[in-house]
């Protein structure tokens, strides 16, 4: 297998627009994101930041512009689709299933081990491996719905890694999760980064929080808004230009503050 | 039991223990991928393919099994396509099927005896020939199903993440319409056009209130099937009562017990002790 060239941009979206039905989603979008970035995708509901993950994925065919993942069409990635990892929104899990956190986290591997053929004693290694690195091993044989969401979160990012992916796609990983392990879960990921060399691209909406984790923010409402680190994006004032109101912020610094921005011509 | 002495029942009591086996190993993939409206209207539709067999001068089980495979991966075309929803395209095809069947009924000329047996099931009449067919089918699914038994898995809990990872996942939902409709028609014989949905249903939702782990389930819904298809039979015998309808009551009894003393909930009776 060829190895990846490090300076490239390993995602490239080329001027995509998206239709779902007969509503635009997405509007020519265009974004590169290079090796080891870590990007926030924030925008409002139903501004396309799921539909932009899904193109990349290639669960979503553009119906205009050209999308290219590790140099590939997303969906002709073949033996590179391990290279990528994904986090998919947590609300689409059926958490009543009968699988174990050691079944999620194997079938991670599936595409991988190929039709026909069962999980190997390597798969298994690999899983619990990564089970292990995530805190979760021992609860492997624990059923799904019997875990805290803050847990559940841990197993899923456990599946999306036992590929050994080099790019991570997470779908607003925090929802449903208290603040204080939604603060734990960006310091883990920022190990996991560090740690295995990735590439991350995150969605949420919560702006806020998000932007004292990332590098680099694009707000996305249908258009790409912009595509630069927190406190530009912030300076620029192009989130009011996004949710289209007033913004209120909550960042993290050393001191905890608030900052509410004010209407123009307001006092 | 002198019953047995007699080969109408030996078949029978086979084909009870074969046809719940079945039913209850196709049901699990049902009740976890919510498919349950797919069975029904699946089985609905065989009543146009049996009675185009009546029409046609021609074994209605043999014209059943292409015209329930049509309409099976029709539903999963439509669907797929998205642009009807699901459930709306299973209403299509479930009432105008039946409607066709109605037609077919009336061109070939007054009242069949034998269509009774389709509707309600006739167990009793199953012949050695059925019986081999359910047989050879019948593994033939389970063969399948061993085989893509991982594929099946993650398509039935993340058809997304399924399809993220490769996996051909539109192949395998035609593949699971296929295995279902394929296993409605055997079971059709047994408790009929009306009632077969319950069969693929019922001993896959007893069995998920009492485990939490994907492979006891399918062995624990097998257990239920085989024991109400030989329990419903007996005690349809013995009462002189429409034999498809006791194996779908005796599930549902069981289905009963298994969801009050299911140990998913708290359990009342618990409570009411202490």
């Amino acid at each position: 297998m060829r190895l990846w060239v490090s300076s490239m941009d390993i995602v490239k979206v080329e001027s995509v627009w998206v239709y779902c039905r007969d509503n635009l989603v997405l509007k020519d979008v265009s974004l590169n994101i290079g090796t080891g970035e870590f990007l926030g995708l924030i925008g409002p509901n139903g501004g396309g930041k799921t539909t932009l993950v899904k193109v990349i994925l290639g669960l979503v065919r553009p119906d205009k512009g050209r999308v290219e993942v590790f140099g590939s069409s997303p969906e002709r990635l073949g033996k590179k689709r391990p290279l990528i990892g994904y986090l998919p929104q947590r609300n689409l899990i059926d958490w009543e299933f009968p699988a174990s956190v050691l079944d999620v986290v194997m079938m991670g591997r599936y595409g991988q081990i190929g039709v026909l053929k069962p999980p190997s004693r390597e798969d298994r290694e690999k899983a619990l491996q990564v089970l292990e690195r995530v805190g979760m091993v021992d609860l492997a044989q624990r059923q799904i719905g019997q875990l805290s969401a803050g847990q559940q979160q841990r197993v899923f990012i456990a599946r999306a890694l036992v590929t050994s992916p080099k790019l991570l796609l997470l779908d607003e990983p925090v929802a449903g999760v208290d603040a204080a392990t939604q603060d734990k879960f960006y310091q883990f990921l920022g190990e996991l980064k560090e740690e295995l060399g990735l590439t991350i691209v995150m969605v949420s909406h919560d702006l806020a929080v998000i932007s004292n984790y990332v590098e680099k923010l694009a707000c996305l409402n249908q258009n790409l808004h912009i595509h630069a680190p927190p406190e530009e994006v912030f300076a620029s004032g192009s989130l009011k230009k996004v949710y289209g109101c007033e913004v209120e912020l909550l960042t993290h610094g050393l001191v905890p503050h608030r900052v509410v921005e004010k209407h123009k011509g307001g006092s | 039991m002198d019953i047995f002495q007699y080969v109408f029942m030996q078949r029978a009591l086979v084909t009870a223990v074969l046809v719940g086996g079945l039913c209850a190993v196709v049901g699990v993939y049902i009740v976890l991928k919510r498919m349950a409206f797919i069975g029904a209207g699946i089985s609905h539709s065989a009543f146009g393919g049996v009675t185009l067999g009546f029409l046609l001068g021609l074994n209605p089980v043999a014209v059943a099994i292409p015209f329930c495979l049509a309409v099976a991966l029709a539903i999963g075309w439509v669907s797929q396509r998205g642009r009807i929803p699901e459930d709306t395209a299973i209403g299509i095809f479930f009432a105008s099927t039946m409607a066709l069947g109605v037609i077919f009924v009336g061109i070939s000329r007054g009242y069949n005896v034998d269509l009774f047996g389709y509707l309600f099931g006739s167990i009793l009449s199953v012949s050695s020939s059925d019986l081999w067919l359910i047989l050879g089918l019948g593994l033939g699914v389970i063969g399948i199903i061993v085989l893509f038994f991982k594929e099946l898995f993650f398509l039935s809990f993340d058809e997304e993440m399924a399809k993220v990872s490769g996996l051909p996942v539109t192949g395998f939902y035609y593949l699971l319409l296929t295995l279902i409709a394929l296993t409605i028609i055997l079971s059709i014989k047994i408790v009929g056009i009306i009632l077969v949905s319950a069969l693929l249903v019922i001993p896959a939702a007893a069995a998920f209130q009492f485990t939490h782990n994907f492979r006891t389930m399918m062995l624990l819904s097998v257990l239920i099937g085989i024991v109400s298809g030989v329990a419903g039979l007996l005690l349809s015998y013995q009462l002189d009562l429409a034999s498809g309808a006791t194996i779908v009551l005796v599930a549902t009894v069981i289905f009963g017990l298994c969801f009050a003393f299911s140990p998913k909930r708290r359990r009342w009776w618990v409570r009411a002790v202490q």
